[in-house]
């Protein structure tokens, strides 16, 4: 059996499947056209059943008067607007919704996990109390019996009447809770409060640059200076004698009572109290546990090495721990964010009106355009969610250890 | 060795601890008082600790258990917990509206789950496999009702497919691929011809019959267990898969379960529901309509699934490259390896995570209130809308509450369990 000559391999059928160098090829040939025909299968079934009810895929229903309140905005909407108007107002309250509740549920979760890692046995208790309860109750009953909390046991407006009234405001009668929403003063911008303005922006800035100053100082000749109270006064000092200066232009409305309802002020429903409170209590467990771990996740050896260079408790956290734990910290807690994005969804058990509220709900039943008004949806929550992974993705290029 | 004067040879009995390390005090003092920061939050965390139990004890442990209605409740003592309402309405909390004299047949199929896992977390009962496999079967028939023989026939279509695989490969010496092929058309062939005919006949000779329950009637616990639960088994191998497919060669199959996990994942549950129960018909042949908790498991565990193929995914990223090339190097096949050594080391490694996934789907159960179905979040409004109990909300949701915590920490605790039973400690 030595001939000079390799036996020609014939191609044979079975060799699609039995062979590697084929195989791969069939199988992904084979998942396409399955892919393609569900695809296929499932647009077929939508055209005819469309065809059926006598339908067709159009979304000029965006441009028609939407003929509904919506009671929570932040541009201007009569029932006038269009529904790609209203369907705007619901992406703001969403975006607004997420906004609070990923800042307070950041400022609540990092304060938990921290806690819940104190030495302290009680507090360490407490927490880990806090972390299971809220993480192990969904969050719908969460928002439900938050909203519940918020409209049983706070006083009707009209408590608060009367020579001797039942309930009374808070914070210098400033602040009134009622069954029906928080009322806080709104300021009022007078002449010369732009001066105001730019003197805080300028002492922003000032603050950045005197920052990034201290820090060559202290890299140059290492000397430290006290970076947070110089800070603290280069924030507040110019502001406050600009506005004696200017002759206090800003000026507060506080809230009052009218008729059976207050007036004036900022008026906040207990729907998107209840729902921004729920959330961000619900996700503030899941970051507390983020934080925690994350802690936990830098090695003993880098505390007592940063000790035994001779710095600071204080100082070890901020220099040596945070910087390394945030690398593990901050990509799942971006997801979280993006979580609490979604389930602000629930908004619907508290009536608040969101994205899902009005163009997933009055538009899409009074338009009777699932279809689009779905698609719109998905659309819509895909795009913020694409965008969020985006981040996580050059946060994690660009602060993973290099050389590794 | 002379200048040495004295060398002690016994050695002397150890001091007890200090007073101040060893006992309450010591503990107190370590635990508590360590500094002046640690006082201060010692202080304010009985302080809230007392806050909230001067309330909550008195309101809960005088709770009434027997009024008629809320007003009775108020009118005895409107400072405490009027609990009455659950006295009154816990099988509704917990069965829904399910016929009252059929509750034997949700409690039996409880009670059989916990049976059919035994054999999935234990090692010993690893025999009783098949009753794992045959548990879905009989937890569709008791719950729904109606006759055995339909379930019956869709076991038997892949105990005969099966059939016809092994036939093929083993008496016909056919290839793998063939006797799949073979397997297919058979059961393509009995689910045609043969089922029908079998399940009329069976139905006509040996009728097997419950009271069928229908969906609509679901309700409570009950509800979130079937849906919970389902979505849990089914979505864990569709998970596996998709998991596989992300991390596969093959680019064409990686980008569709890429595009598959990153839709899923980037919209609420809440619009799958929606999709479940306005959209649906619209994707499927004209005419088609089926049940609405069917239609909601299927979006269910189509989100977790995506949600569980990230988790392993995550596991498999973990395992070093070694692991594949030592097990190609010993001349497994793809499954095999997959199979033999990826698979077990790649989920030991994601346990926690599953089990995240896990006890958040059983959480978003609740979410099925909102398109109408009567979980207990949505029964607790039902319940509210009587005139008798208008206005009762703590009561409720305490209880409700209560359940679901009891279900969810019970789960996190048992992962915790098996983190550390799986624990090999040679990483």
């Amino acid at each position: 059996m030595s001939s000079g000559k390799l036996p020609v391999e014939r191609f044979r059928l079975g060799m699609l499947l039995g062979d590697t160098r084929y195989r791969s090829t069939t199988v992904q040939v084979i998942a396409f056209i399955i892919f393609v025909a569900v695809v296929f299968w499932l647009v077929d079934n939508t055209v005819k059943n469309l065809a059926l009810l006598g339908k067709d895929v159009d979304f000029s229903f965006l441009w028609m008067r939407a003929g509904y309140d919506i009671n929570q905005r932040l541009i201007p909407y009569t029932n006038d607007s269009t529904h790609g108007r209203a369907a705007l107002v619901g992406i703001l309250n969403t975006l607004l919704v997420a906004f609070i509740g990923c800042i307070i549920a950041t400022i609540i979760g990092v304060f938990v996990g921290i806690l819940r890692l104190s030495k302290n046995w009680i507090v360490a208790k407490l927490m880990a109390v806090y972390i299971e309860g809220f993480r192990n109750i969904p969050v719908l009953l969460w928002i439900v019996m938050i909203f519940a909390l918020l409209t049983e046991f706070t006083p009707a407006p009209k408590a608060f009447r009367g020579a001797n009234p039942e309930a009374s405001m808070i914070w210098f009668e400033s602040t009134a809770i009622t069954n029906r929403g928080t009322y806080f003063p709104s300021p009022i911008w007078g002449d010369g409060s732009i001066y105001l303005i730019l003197t805080f922006l300028i002492s922003l800035i000032a603050i950045f640059f005197f920052r990034r100053y201290a820090k060559a100082l202290q890299e140059e000749t290492g000397k430290g200076l006290p970076k947070f109270w110089i800070s603290f006064g280069l924030l507040l000092i110019p502001s406050i004698l600009i506005y004696f200066f200017l002759g206090a232009p800003v000026t507060l409305e506080y809230p009052y009572l009218k008729g059976f309802n207050f007036k004036d002020g900022i008026y906040i429903r207990n729907s998107l109290i209840a729902l921004t409170l729920a959330l961000s209590l619900y996700t503030s467990a899941f970051i507390g546990e983020i934080v925690r771990s994350g802690i936990l996740a830098i090695s003993k050896g880098q505390t007592e090495a940063a000790s035994s260079l001779g710095l600071r408790p204080g100082r070890i956290m901020s220099l040596i721990i945070l910087p390394q734990a945030l690398r593990v910290i901050v990509p799942p807690m971006i997801s979280n964010y993006l979580n609490l994005t979604k389930n602000s969804s629930l908004a619907i058990a508290v009536g608040y009106m969101d994205v899902r509220g009005t163009l997933g709900g009055i538009t899409l039943n009074q338009t009777g355009r699932e279809l689009e008004a779905m698609l719109l949806l998905m659309g819509f929550y895909l795009c913020v969610s694409l965008l969020v992974s985006a981040i996580i993705n050059y946060f994690n290029r660009s602060f993973q250890i290099k050389g590794l | 060795m002379a200048n040495i004067s004295f060398v002690r040879e016994k050695s002397i009995p150890q001091l007890p601890p200090p007073i101040s390390e060893s006992n309450t005090i010591g503990w107190v003092r370590k635990n508590l008082f360590s500094n002046w920061l640690s006082t201060l939050l010692t202080i304010l965390s009985l302080y809230f600790v007392y806050i909230c139990l001067r309330d909550f004890i008195p309101w809960a442990y005088g709770g009434i258990w027997s009024a008629g209605s809320l007003r009775e409740c108020l009118d005895t003592n409107p400072d405490v917990a009027c609990f009455s309402v659950i006295g009154a309405r816990w099988k509704q909390l917990l069965f829904g509206f399910y016929p009252s004299e059929e509750y034997w047949r949700p409690i039996l199929t409880f009670i059989l789950l916990f049976v059919s896992v035994t054999p999935i977390f234990s090692q010993r009962f690893a025999k009783y496999f098949w009753f794992s496999l045959i548990y879905p079967g009989i937890a569709i028939w008791l719950l729904w009702g109606g006759s055995i023989w339909p379930v019956c026939s869709i076991y038997l279509t892949f105990v005969f497919s099966g059939l016809g695989f092994y036939i093929a490969k083993n008496q016909f010496k056919l290839s793998s691929g063939m006797s799949l092929m073979v397997a297919i058309i058979s059961l393509i062939v009995f689910y045609l011809f043969i089922a029908n005919p079998f399940v009329a006949l069976f139905g006509y000779i040996l009728p097997i019959n419950l009271v069928v329950v229908e969906s609509s009637q679901f309700g409570g616990f009950l509800l979130s267990m079937i849906v919970g639960f389902s979505g849990i088994a089914a979505s864990f191998p569709i998970g596996v898969l998709l998991a596989l497919g992300r991390q596969s060669d093959l680019p064409l199959v990686k980008m569709i379960c890429v595009g598959f996990i990153e839709f899923i994942r980037g919209v609420p549950l809440i619009t799958l529901l929606f999709v479940a129960s306005v959209l649906l018909n619209y994707f499927l042949p004209p005419g088609t309509s089926f049940d609405i908790i069917v239609r909601v498991i299927i979006m269910v565990t189509i989100f977790s699934a995506a949600y569980m193929a990230e988790v392993i995914r995550g596991g498999l990223a973990a395992l070093p490259v070694g692991q594949h090339e030592a097990s190609a190097a010993l001349g497994l096949s793809y499954w095999q390896s997959q199979r033999l050594i990826i698979m077990p080391q790649a989920l030991k490694i994601s346990i926690p995570g599953i089990v995240n996934t896990f006890i958040g789907l059983f959480k978003d159960t609740t979410l099925v209130s909102i398109i109408s179905l009567l979980d207990p979040v949505g029964l607790a409004s039902l319940i509210r809308a009587d005139q008798k109990w208008n206005g009762i909300y703590w009561e409720l949701y305490v209880a409700i509450g209560l359940m679901f915590f009891v279900c969810c920490f019970g789960m996190s605790q048992y992962s915790q369990y098996l983190e550390r039973k799986l624990k090999t400690d040679n990483s």
